[in-house]
């Protein structure tokens, strides 16, 4: 009954159930943050925007985004994974979300950010509906916690609007 | 009169020997009683006797049966105890993919292709809900010709108005490219029917014990067998 096996057992038991009780709390301690991260993203340039041989429009354009995601790190946030995502509706699709840009924040010290930049993913539609488009800009975040659950939320920008003609 | 007065002494004296010295002319009565005492007792001891008599001649078929008894017992004890453990593990496992309502609700991962988000032997929780997929979950799917299942995050969603069908295009965080080089040869995005659910937890390390018992069967065996020694001698 009180083997060494049922001994080492029993502790093991009692040890992942502290560690489990451990984790659970401290994903439950993300809750009582309540961010306020701020966000600024600005169309610098059109780089060009063509049609490809295949009847796809492309855009290429310079972005300027400058965000303060420091609310966001708690202590048990591992890292935080920001991305500038372009969002827009066509005939054909109710809903296209392009990411532009994204980036990994590794702490809080990097979390107040201002960057300048061409877009790192290629802006492509799924037909030739990008003249004189509107699109939203979003800043995404993904909080990726040490244990426990994991954290997404937006900030969208409206208001941008693709040039009329190919350039 | 005699039997009441011996009544009363008996009350008063609280035993059989002290009524003859104290009171001589009630012996026979007195002594009537010891002496059926006494026989009374004889014949207990008699019949323990021969009951002794009787454990003794049956001893050796008795202790079989008894052993026998409690073997089938302990047997069937440790039958009801090893099922137990394996159909609760059954029951949360079940359970577990009706909340979440995908096929496997918890995945590990393993590949590096997530670092330094997601490392090889961490575990993710997944969920399935009835929302679209949306730019910046994390999702698990199956490519056609792979039997391993990828996490990756989706960079691009594009929605259709009429029918709702949703193309995703995927990337790991550590990778360079897009996934559509692992995707199958000519795919350029992913449907939902590939995709097996989203990450929404996560809990370090814990999935290196899969991946080392994956990897290596008889540490598997040997963890197997121990616990089934424990579960068998760790009957009280």
């Amino acid at each position: 009954m009180h083997s060494f096996l049922y001994r080492a057992n029993a502790v093991l038991t009692f040890s992942v159930m502290v560690l489990a009780a451990i984790c659970a709390m401290a994903s439950f301690s993300d809750y009582l943050n309540v961010p306020s991260p701020t966000a600024h993203l600005k169309v610098v340039n059109i780089n060009w925007l063509q049609k490809q041989p295949n009847g796809n429009d492309e855009v290429s354009l310079k972005l300027d985004i400058s965000a303060d995601l420091q609310s966001l790190f708690t202590w048990n946030a591992k890292q935080v994974f920001v991305f500038v995502a372009a969002e827009y509706a066509t005939s054909q699709n109710a809903l296209n979300q392009v990411s532009l840009w994204d980036g990994i924040i590794p702490s809080k010290e990097h979390a107040k950010f201002t960057i300048q930049t061409n877009n790192k993913y290629r802006f492509i539609d799924q037909g030739s509906n990008l003249r004189g488009k509107d699109f939203n800009l979003t800043l995404h975040w993904h909080v990726m916690p040490k244990t426990g659950k994991m954290f997404v939320d937006k900030i969208v920008i409206t208001g941008y609007r693709l040039p009329e003609t190919y350039i | 009169m005699g039997s009441i007065h011996l009544n009363q002494v008996a009350r008063f004296c609280g035993g059989a020997p002290a009524l003859i010295t104290y009171q001589p002319a009630h012996a026979e009565r007195v002594l009537l009683l010891p002496s059926l005492q006494v026989e009374k007792s004889k014949s207990k001891r008699e019949k323990n006797e021969q009951g002794k008599r009787e454990r003794k001649m049956g001893w050796i078929g008795e202790t079989m049966d008894s052993i026998r008894s409690l073997q089938i017992r302990q047997v069937l004890n440790q039958a009801v105890s090893l099922g137990m453990i394996v159909t609760s593990a059954l029951i949360i496992w079940k359970g577990l993919m009706c909340i979440t309502g995908s096929e496997s609700p918890v995945v590990v991962v393993l590949s590096g292709s997530m670092e330094p988000g997601f490392k090889r032997g961490d575990i993710l929780f997944l969920h399935m809900s009835k929302d679209p997929i949306r730019a910046g979950e994390i999702v698990v799917f199956n490519v056609d010709g792979r039997e391993i299942p990828i996490v990756h995050r989706v960079i691009k969603v594009h929605e259709r108005q009429d029918t709702g069908e949703v193309d995703v295009l995927t990337k790991g965080d550590n990778n360079f490219g897009d996934d559509r080089l692992l995707y199958a040869h000519g795919q350029l995005w992913l449907q939902k029917h590939h995709i097996m659910g989203r990450a929404v937890g996560f809990l370090p390390y814990v999935g290196w014990v899969t991946i080392i018992m994956t990897e290596k069967p008889i540490i598997k065996y040997v963890l197997i067998g121990a616990l089934g020694l424990l579960v068998i001698t760790s009957k009280e």
